[in-house]
């Protein structure tokens, strides 16, 4: 664990590290907002029209309904939050900080702070502003929720830099789902995002953790996630990206620490215009008989660049890994670069990968035109199909839920 | 006419596959398509249909009156072609159900197909889980003849080719399938009265037991060596092989 000394003495070293890929940032370029800039809500009803309409089209259901509680920040502002459900905390950071003295431990325990410019900066904010932004959840001991906790991170202004550092803990034996969808208002011409995520799950947890982005053409975007899973523990990521964004570059890392824990990512991109998408999933597994999957589907239009990376290490025997990538280009000036790699440091260890990367095939589009449609239609339907992956091991709620949410995210394609 | 092909010559690859094709098929009347593996059957099929692959060098294709010679093939399957294909793609992530929804001109949001498409779904022997599946992919033999004719009968085509509808297909469920062949050629009325026309591949003329033709073609090697009464140029290569009948004095008076 680090202390408060430590964290701030490591970011301030780290803060002008780039990172270790993607392109870099002018961080000083952006603004950094007060994080009282934006009045909080009473009620997620009542931010205006626009933000609810934008909020919707990714996952986050301003009605509340068939959801376990609501977290909103907008911009710098932790503007919102309600929990419904018993089972599920949901705060402020800032505000759990104060409520609970052990929760000091799981601050940049599972995400450095000196990994690079990024988190230092999201560091120094809290520790030298006191700007605490980001949410806290927690599912208590034992406790299983269907319904989904929701969180939305919205950049509203022009040109700041939002930061955000969100702790989600499952505590034993319970199952916890998240929803979360970040967004932008439809005028920002630019704009930063940092996102700094920590997980802990607990003996015999489960976490759901689907998000679906939906940022504008000019915004960076730079999460920077770690998930740590003890004995039984099963995390699924599910990530959605069909909206043109400037770059993003991200690459969550999970620690199959526990026996029989298990980490699942699955990813949806479709790169628009002249989109610069570097999303990859990183997974050790470090414990017994510990196993990941991760699967990603691209496509690939306009300008689009598209990064795909897999990276898993086997670090003791018995573990299972499948990394899996397919991709489609549909353009000539755009790209995907399949990147899976495996890494093993034991023996008698399982782990395969399988990279598939080319153009729909013509004879699927003819036969669809034998059917009537235009070519068009042909291949949006072929492309649709092949990124609608079925999303699995949800509760049947969250998967009506999450077919929903991604066939919307296609429908805007 | 329905469909006027004259001196119709193709090429697949850079290769000269068929050459001098003369055909029509009246409003209402069935022809069936013979001759040996790698003839130009399934060429002369996707000629009509137009799929780019297959150049059109010389000839017209009329359908209803229009020259289709240069459309693309949804022009000519909006204007009434379909066709059950021999060996179709498996398409990953699109199911049938979704499939049969855009071909019966309804509207893909809806949950459920429409009851008339439900009812012949069930006709063909596909139930709800089997609808969800993707399009052909690991689809049995028998499953996907009956999952093209099940789309065909949603898009209700004015002309219907079928490339060896019956091919692999059992004898019980070969029944099934012509009942619904029938339905789509209009044989369920007066031969007056139909209106809808097609044009049946079939290797071993098991089919022509539930199905009636008006007319046999025989394609040798590119060319119609033969026309004639089903029934007879049936029998003469049942009896002396494809080579034999088309050798026969009718056919060889004909040229
Ligand atoms: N895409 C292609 N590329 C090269 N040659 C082709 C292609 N398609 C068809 N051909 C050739 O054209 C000829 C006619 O083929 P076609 O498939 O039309 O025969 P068919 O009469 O349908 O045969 P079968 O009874 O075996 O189905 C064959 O020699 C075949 O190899
Ligand atoms: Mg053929």
């Amino acid at each position: 664990m680090l202390s408060v000394r430590d964290v701030l003495q490591k970011a301030e070293k780290a803060k002008k590290r780039k990172a270790a890929i993607g392109s870099d940032i002018d961080i000083d370029e952006f603004i950094k907002e007060d994080k009282k800039e934006h009045e909080t809500v009473d009620s997620i009803q009542d931010v205006p029209k626009k933000v609810k309409d934008t909020l919707l089209k990714v996952g986050v259901d301003t009605s509340e309904e068939e959801r376990a509680g609501s977290f909103l920040q907008m911009d710098q502002s932790n503007i919102y939050s309600s929990s419904i459900s018993d089972s599920i905390e949901l705060m402020n950071l800032e505000i759990a900080l104060d409520k609970y003295n052990w929760l000091d431990q799981y601050m940049w325990n599972v995400v450095s702070p000196d990994g690079d410019k990024y988190t230092a900066q999201t560091a120094l904010r809290e520790q030298e502003e006191g700007t605490k932004s980001g949410y806290f959840i927690r599912s208590k001991p034992g406790t299983k929720e269907v319904f989904p906790m929701q969180a939305c991170m919205f950049i509203g202004d022009e040109t700041v830099m939002q930061t955000a550092h969100n702790i989600i803990i499952a505590e034993e034996n319970s199952e916890l789902h998240v929803i979360t969808g970040c967004a932008t208002g439809d005028d920002i011409a630019s704009a930063l995002h940092v996102g700094v995520s920590e997980f802990y799950l607990k003996p015999g947890s489960k976490i759901t953790f689907t998000m679906v982005h939906n940022w504008a053409e000019q915004v960076e975007v730079r999460p920077r996630t770690g998930i740590t899973i003890d004995d039984n523990g099963t995390f699924i990521n599910n990530y959605i990206l069909t909206s043109p964004v400037k770059t993003i570059q991200s690459y969550p890392t999970a620690y199959c620490s526990g026996k029989n824990s298990k980490a699942i990512f699955q990813s949806i991109q479709s790169g628009q215009k002249d989109s610069i998408i570097d999303v990859g999933s990183r997974v050790y597994l470090n414990g017994e008989n510990s196993a990941a999957e991760v699967i990603s589907r691209a496509v690939s239009h306009d300008e689009s660049k598209i990064y795909s990376r897999g990276h898993l290490a086997g670090t003791v025997p018995e573990v299972k890994g499948h990394l899996e990538c397919h991709g489609l280009v549909l353009s000539d000036d755009s790209l995907i670069y399949a990147v899976p790699e495996l890494e093993a440091s034991a023996a008698n260890l399982e782990m395969s990968h399988e990279a598939a990367v080319g153009k729909i095939d013509e004879d699927e589009i003819y036969y669809l035109t034998s059917r009537g449609l235009t070519e068009e239609e042909a291949s949006s339907m072929i492309v649709r199909g092949f990124l609608s992956m079925d999303i699995t091991e949800l509760p049947p709620e969250l998967a009506n839920e999450t077919k929903k949410m991604t066939d919307m995210s296609l429908e805007g394609m | 006419m329905l469909l006027e092909i004259t001196d119709l010559a193709v090429e697949v690859n850079g290769r000269r596959v068929l050459k001098d094709i003369d055909l029509t098929i009246k409003e209402g009347e069935t022809h069936v398509l013979l001759g040996p593996n790698g003839s130009g059957k399934s060429t002369l099929f996707m000629s009509i249909l137009g799929f780019p692959k297959y150049k059109i060098v010389n000839g017209s294709i009329l359908f209803k009156g229009e020259d289709i010679t240069r459309l693309t093939t949804t022009e000519r399957v909006k204007r009434g072609i379909g066709v059950s294909f021999q060996n179709p793609p498996a398409i990953k992530g699109v199911n049938l159900k979704d499939l049969l929804k855009v071909e019966s001109g309804q509207d893909p949001k809806e949950e459920n197909l429409t009851s008339e498409m439900e009812e012949l779904s069930k006709k063909l022997k596909f139930n709800e889980d089997f609808l969800e599946r993707d399009v052909n992919l690991g689809f049995s033999g028998g499953e996907v003849k009956r999952s093209e004719i099940l789309q065909l009968l949603a898009q209700k085509p004015d002309f219907t080719m079928f490339d060896e509808p019956d091919s692999g297909v059992d004898i019980e469920n070969v029944e099934l399938l012509a009942e619904e062949i029938n339905v789509l050629l209009d044989k369920n009325k007066k031969p007056g009265q139909r209106q809808r026309s097609g044009l049946l591949i079939t290797h071993l003329g098991y089919i022509l037991n539930f199905v009636g033709a008006d007319m046999a073609h025989v394609l040798m090697d590119g060319k119609i060596a033969c026309s004639g009464n089903p029934d007879e140029i049936l029998e003469d290569i049942r009896k002396e092989g494809f080579k034999g009948c088309v050798e026969c004095a009718r056919c060889v008076t004909k040229s």
